[in-house]
């Protein structure tokens, strides 16, 4: 940016915090998912390869295990972070699940989806999405899911003669099926569906840096949330929530780590294309 | 007969010869109290002309004296049957008679006569040779008295000198007859034969004839003689029977008899009338053998093989003294079949060097070894016992220096056994790099560190019973590998023949694996190695196909997998050499012990937590239906997400791609705005 001139003002979508949870959990994600999956796929070269590099399969249990208590701990500061943004905006719980910029799926997301779906097949306009987008709904309750069904699963095959003080021993086997699967699913469909959602997509090709800079151009949130736009313009709200562009450093910084991030999940991708349809025994 | 002629001669004969045998008859009464004797006097007619110690006769030209000895001739065994029972031919002739033909003692003594034929006294005397001895000349004529009777001729203590008379020196037969012994009589008296019979009159003790028999004497070289040596030990073992118990407890006694080549015979070591009840250091000095073999340039006429022998590789050898032993073997006596009188005495010698002369146990395990087998059928690759031992310098196994050394073995086998060597060569089985492998083996290891009780080749395949796995005597025969291996581990032997892999507690009929189908043969490895921890389920899955294929699809099969050392492999569960059914209660897998054995990794393990599926699949709905379902309830969840996921964003895809060239458009519109705008503005600035 030529000295002098003014930083654009850009509109902030994401905190500070919920930027570093969300980086940090790419991090344990990944992390998670090379060393879990090395285990899955133990029978591809890849997977021994992978191992090796990573100090063995126990250095790589390590690594997954640390993974998962980042992972955690993103998930119970994200909890801490709803409840004080519960006490600081909302009288109660249910008027945050509720009211407006509320994570909950409701029945207007429901005729979004109807809506996306004619628009896709030209049956009508685009939507005027608002906050949350159904498919970004969508991806935050997934990884709910992902860490209830993953984490129990994780944490049982963890401490097994703890948890088989209550469950039989076979649960053990079932966990492992559905701890590894349901990791499957999660990696297949973040390094596919959410990237191309909300990074990939053409129109934000090559990626959309919204999610770690925490800000948008002013005209990127009126033509993807126009919704939202018109709402803060009319409460007068919007000036608050615009604040300084981060300089060119930072961005390339960012756009870097994201490049990164994007290779790794596209290889474990392919890696998992080839685990399950050519190497599958 | 003869005495009724006596009795009516005088009525026609002269009155003479009645005076005569009247005075003799009365002097006999009056003087000897034994009428009737004197009556009966054998020969007595003979006598009156014989019993005069004058009566001669001259026979080419010198007087012989035709005296014989009435009274001794009374005495002697043939008395009864007068001078006429053996000088047949003077029957009734008239006196004074001629010259008698020469007595034929084979008329009765037939047999005697027959082999005195036959010896080589009889077939001298048949050539016309006068120095040779007839009946006479060892028995006497008029005076024979029983052999048991001390005045005989031919007693035992006497015969020695009967011989003696031409076989000692000096006499005209050693001087003019091939004899090949020497000092003959004079050995004999000195050796302890001699001293028993002549000093101690032990009567019982061998004389002349006890070996050389009394009439069928032959030379040595006769196959037939006494003292051939295929009938030496014969003759000797009628007074030693037994004699091998006093000898090398090893020596295979009735070898001596039955192939006495291969053996050194009595007198190889026991000189011939020199014996004596010690250990004589040889027939054949050794000093004698060295006259030639002493020579480094000495070579054999027919191949040019040197035959120098090195005196002081013998004398450092096995075969040479020990302390506290007596072990000093003379030349002869493995290289047997010299003979001495000859002036080379190896000439003699027709076969190799046979060990098994005293090493009989060992050569009958050799011979029936593989080694043993080959070199029967004249297999020029098979080992003979010098391949391996050497020949003169040859050591005790115990000897460091030894060829046969245990940390000199491998490289003694490997002669042959490594790849492209010999036997290599024409080895037709599964193990290969045997020398390599076993270098690198802990055996191996062992060795090289100089752990000289750790297994050698010899240790499993045994020195001298080497035969093939497939053959059912052999060491490392399936059936013999626990045993075999059990001479050290003998500890875990003992468990193994208590697990279901034994035949005796199994009872299955199908082979089952023994220490080598796990461990290898040559290239056996610790067990704590990650190598082994790591193959244990490929070697177990050789049998056990399906669970270890399916212990793969668990936890501890696919962190295996990666090269995880530490995770349970088949026997940190199932035990190794004590592996038995899951249904056995002492199985370690077993309701009351399962528990424990998880407890060895997993502490504070229970029952419910053994309860974990260690072998489960996910393909299997009948046995496993928890596990089937699950793994298609979770599959369907994905492909239902993916292909929602899928088609949501493929159907977006050509939106995307539309507001993608509508934005541009915008962005390019807004520029040229932004331009025309400028270029407005800037003729006013």
């Amino acid at each position: 940016m030529p000295k002098g001139e003014v930083a654009e003002r850009q509109f902030v979508r994401f905190s500070r915090l919920q930027r570093i949870l969300h980086i940090c959990m790419i991090v344990s994600f990944i992390t998670l998912a090379l060393t879990g999956l090395t285990l899955k796929f133990s029978y591809t070269k890849w997977a021994a390869l992978l191992s090796h590099l990573l100090g063995g399969f126990e250095n790589a249990g390590y690594i997954h295990r640390s993974a998962a208590v980042v992972m955690f701990g993103v998930f119970i500061t994200h909890l801490a972070d709803l409840y004080k943004l519960k006490k600081r905006e909302h009288s109660s719980w249910f008027a945050m699940i509720f009211g407006p910029g509320s994570m909950v799926p409701d029945r207007r997301d429901l005729a979004e989806l109807v809506a996306t779906l004619k628009w896709f097949v030209g049956q009508g306009k685009r939507p005027a999405y608002g906050r949350w987008t159904y498919w970004e709904k969508f991806d935050y309750f997934a990884v709910f899911w992902g860490i209830a069904v993953i984490g129990s699963t994780g944490l049982t095959l963890w401490f097994p003669v703890f948890f088989t003080r209550f469950i039989p021993g076979s649960f053990l086997n079932v966990a492992t099926i559905i701890h590894s699967d349901e990791a499957l699913l999660a990696t297949g469909f973040i390094f596919t569906v959410h990237f191309f959602n909300t990074h990939l997509r053409p129109e934000k090709f090559p990626m959309d840096i919204t999610v770690f800079t925490g800000r948008m151009a002013l005209e990127e949130l009126k033509r993807d949330k126009p919704r939202e736009y018109e709402a803060l313009v009319a409460s007068g709200k919007l000036e608050e929530k615009m604040e300084e562009a981060y300089p060119a450093i930072v961005t390339r910084t960012i756009r870097a780590f994201a490049w990164v991030a994007l290779a790794v999940g596209f290889s474990i991708v392919l890696w998992i294309v080839y685990a399950v349809l050519f190497a599958y025994r | 007969m003869a005495e009724t002629k006596v009795v009516r001669r005088p009525s026609r004969a002269g009155l003479s010869i009645v005076v005569a045998t009247l005075l003799s008859a009365v002097f006999s009464l009056l003087l000897l109290e034994r009428p009737a004797r004197a009556a009966d006097q054998p020969g007595a007619e003979c006598l009156a002309c014989h019993g005069d110690k004058t009566t001669t006769t001259t026979r080419a030209g010198k007087t012989v004296s035709l005296y014989v000895d009435g009274k001794k001739f009374a005495t002697s065994v043939h008395a009864s049957f007068g001078c006429t029972g053996c000088h047949a031919d003077l029957e009734g002739k008239d006196f004074p008679h001629e010259k008698p033909a020469r007595v034929n003692c084979g008329t009765c003594h037939a047999t005697e006569q027959e082999q005195h034929n036959r010896s080589l006294h009889g077939k001298a005397i048949a050539r016309g040779d006068t120095l040779a001895p007839r009946c006479v000349n060892c028995h006497g004529n008029h005076d024979i008295v029983p052999v048991k009777d001390a005045r005989s001729a031919v007693a035992p203590l006497k015969v020695p000198f009967v011989c003696g008379q031409c076989h000692r020196e000096g006499t005209t037969v050693s001087r003019n007859r091939p004899i090949p012994q020497d000092n003959i009589l004079e050995n004999y008296s000195e050796s302890i034969h001699g001293e028993a019979l002549l000093k101690k009159g032990l009567s019982v003790a061998p004389n002349c004839a006890t070996c050389h028999t009394a009439h069928l004497i032959l030379p040595h070289t006769d196959p037939a003689s006494s003292i051939n040596r295929r009938n030496i030990a014969a003759t000797c073992t009628k007074c030693h029977s037994q004699i091998e118990v006093v000898h090398r407890k090893t020596i295979r006694g009735e070898l001596w008899e039955k192939q006495a080549n291969v053996l050194p015979a009595c007198p190889d070591c026991h000189q011939p009338h020199k014996i004596r009840n010690v250990f004589y250091a040889q027939g054949m000095a050794d000093a004698d053998c060295m006259r030639c073999h002493a020579d480094e340039k000495l070579r054999r006429a027919r191949d040019g093989q040197s035959m120098y022998v090195n005196l002081s590789e013998v004398n450092h050898s096995r075969h040479s003294e020990e302390p506290g032993r007596l072990r000093n073997v003379a030349c002869s006596q493995c290289h047997s079949e010299v003979n001495a009188s000859h002036v080379r005495p190896c000439e003699t010698i027709t076969h190799k060097v046979d060990c098994t002369a005293c090493h009989d146990e060992i050569g009958k395990l050799y011979a029936a070894s593989i080694h043993g087998q080959l070199n029967g059928k004249n297999d020029p690759n098979a080992p003979t016992c010098k391949e391996c031992h050497g020949t003169h310098g040859i050591l005790g196994k115990l000897d460091p220096q030894s060829r046969t050394f245990a940390t000199h073995v491998p490289e003694l086998c490997a002669r042959c056994h490594r790849e492209g060597q010999k036997a290599a060569v024409r080895y037709t089985g599964l193990q290969h790099e045997i020398i390599g492998n076993y270098t690198e083996s802990i055996h191996g290891t062992l060795l090289k560190n100089g752990l000289t009780v750790t297994a050698t080749c010899t240790s499993c395949h045994t020195a001298h019973q080497i035969l093939p796995r497939t053959d059912p005597a052999s060491s490392v025969n399936a059936n013999n590998v626990p045993t075999t291996c059990g001479k050290c581990h003998h500890g875990i032997e003992q468990q193994f023949e208590n697990s279901i892999h034994s035949k005796r507690v199994s009872g299955f009929s199908k082979p089952l694996p023994v220490c080598n189908d796990c461990h290898t043969a040559h290239a056996i490895h610790r067990t704590d190695e990650n190598s082994f921890r790591l193959n244990v389920m490929a070697t177990c899955g050789r049998c056990h196909e399906q669970i270890a294929k399916t212990y793969f699809e668990t936890y501890h099969g696919k962190v295996s997998r990666l090269g995880y050392t530490k995770a349970a492999k088949c026997y940190d569960c199932h035990g190794a050499h004590d592996i038995l059914a899951v249904a056995d209660p002492r199985s370690h897998l077993s309701r009351a012990n399962v528990a424990a054995t998880c407890g060895k990794c997993h502490a504070g393990a229970t029952r419910r937590f053994a309860g974990y599926l260690t072998h489960a699949t996910h393909h299997d709905p009948r046995k496993y239906p928890f596990l089937f379902y699950t793994f298609w309830g979770m599959t369907t969840l994905l492909l239902v997400t993916f292909v929602v996921g899928g088609l949501h964003t493929l159907l977006w895809l050509p939106r995307a791609f539309q507001m993608r060239r509508e934005l541009r458009a915008a962005e390019a519109e807004a520029v040229a705005a932004l331009e025309a705008a400028a270029s407005k503005e800037s003729p006013d600035a």
